[in-house]
């Protein structure tokens, strides 16, 4: 992990893909779909948002694990800052959400079960942070948030991936059939959502692996 | 480890017949909640629609679950911490306080809904489907609310936390229930099969989780 995260190659690799999609998501040709119509272009960043977030709070879990099973501080500081990004993703989802939804579905809230269920998401880990900031002691505060961290996701998952799909959903996918096909995903698009979704998520990475250095730098600095 | 949790269990029954003024705190809370409600909707019409029938009802439950469940962890002080700590193992200590809520919860489920339906007027047709659902809910809100409590304890601030770490991680049991008792209202046998299976599988996920991650929160 160290040693990729000091590695250049793959932000590199994110620059140059987040500037391709920017560009070829905006010039490129897309489908012509009725209602949705040019704004089937907040396909490449709604959606790479979510799969980020997802991505970054699994990270966060796996940290979290890892923090209980070895009491590694550093561990502890991973999984905090990967949990940051992934709300930060998750606000940043919701919000190219409701601005497309303003478009196509005529509101930008029409309790959506997976709106909802992103919504609680974020509650979950604003709780988090909440609870951090009310543990004083270091070693306390990095187990007890390890623990909710784990127990939350737990609770994330069926919320996001079981749920939704159990009722009407005006996403695609849901009530039933899963997967992305309703939007004729056609191979036109693929060629700007798959880069888009490696390039959002290693651009978390990214900003997370930078907060990460500074908080270690910064507890060495508060140590000495 | 069973006689442990059926020892540790008997000792929460007896604090709790020691310690009446919880229990009936918790009970006097419920018949106040579901009171106030009632006053709330009958100053201006009276009548409450089936939604809203449903709805309020698991609303007051979930706060109820919430005041009686937090007193699981918030309630024991250090020295008695210590105590457990020393005689028995924290499997034993999480298991024996999520069996004891899953019965104070159903307890107060069955009188939730009996205070309930004087006041508003019982809506439920299917009623067996309606006291399978109330049990099940009583034990995924004791199993998700003793293991917040768990975690709150060991915070300052605890009650306020208690209520903003559990209210959204009981948000998936909480719609499943509501989506299930509509059911039973209306009448409408569409599938409670699949519902109750996920419902069953969602206390089964948070019961593993509190189980596994319980020895680590006792350590701290």
């Amino acid at each position: 992990m160290k040693l990729f995260l000091k590695k250049h190659w793959w932000k590199t690799l994110s620059a140059i893909l987040l500037i391709y999609v920017v560009v070829a998501g905006l010039l490129m040709d897309a489908p012509r779909l009725p209602i949705l119509n040019e704004t089937i272009r907040a396909l490449y960043f709604h959606v790479p948002m979510w799969f980020g977030m997802i991505i970054l709070l699994a990270i966060s879990m796996v940290n979290a694990i890892m923090y209980l099973s070895s009491n590694n501080t550093n561990r502890d500081i991973y999984s905090m800052e990967f949990a940051n990004t992934g709300v930060y993703l998750g606000i940043l989802g919701i919000i190219t959400g409701m601005i497309w939804a303003a478009f196509t579905w005529g509101s930008p809230w029409s309790s959506d079960p997976k709106q909802n269920g992103a919504a609680i998401g974020i509650l979950i880990y604003l709780a988090y942070k909440v609870l951090r900031n009310s543990i004083p002691d270091e070693q306390r505060r990095a187990r007890v948030s390890a623990v909710y961290n784990i127990f939350a996701f737990a609770a994330l998952v069926p919320l996001l991936f079981i749920l939704p799909r159990m009722t009407d959903s005006l996403h695609p996918g849901s009530g039933g059939n899963p997967g992305f096909n309703a939007y004729d995903l056609d191979n036109r698009m693929r060629m700007v959502f798959y880069p888009a979704v490696v390039g959002w998520t290693l651009f978390g990475i990214w900003l997370t692996s930078l907060r990460i250095r500074y908080r270690i730098v910064k507890s060495k600095f508060e140590e000495s | 480890m069973l006689r442990e949790i059926s020892t540790l269990i008997k000792k929460e029954a007896l604090i709790e017949c020691r310690q009446k003024y919880a229990i009936n705190g918790i009970i006097l809370y419920l018949a106040s909640a579901v009171f106030i409600a009632y006053l709330s909707f009958s100053s201006t019409r009276g009548v409450v629609s089936v939604e809203a029938w449903n709805a309020l009802f698991w609303i007051i439950i979930l706060f109820t679950a919430v005041n009686a469940v937090a007193k699981s962890f918030l309630l024991e002080k250090g020295d008695r911490i210590l105590y457990y700590y020393s005689i028995a193992s924290p499997e034993a200590i999480i298991l024996s306080k999520i069996i004891y809520n899953t019965m104070l919860m159903i307890a107060l489920g069955a009188l939730g809904i009996l205070f309930y339906s004087v006041v508003f007027g019982n809506e439920v047709v299917n009623h067996s489907l309606f006291l399978l659902n109330l049990a099940l809910g009583s034990m995924g809100f004791a199993i998700i609310f003793t293991m917040i409590s768990g975690i709150a304890s060991k915070a300052s601030n605890s009650g306020a936390l208690m209520t903003i770490l559990g209210f959204p991680v009981i948000a998936p049991v909480l719609l499943v229930l509501i989506r299930l008792s509509s059911e039973s209202i209306a009448g409408a046998m569409s599938s409670p099969g699949k519902d109750l299976a996920v419902l069953a599988a969602l206390n089964a996920l948070a019961g593993t989780a509190a189980y596994l991650l319980f020895p680590y929160l006792w350590r701290s």
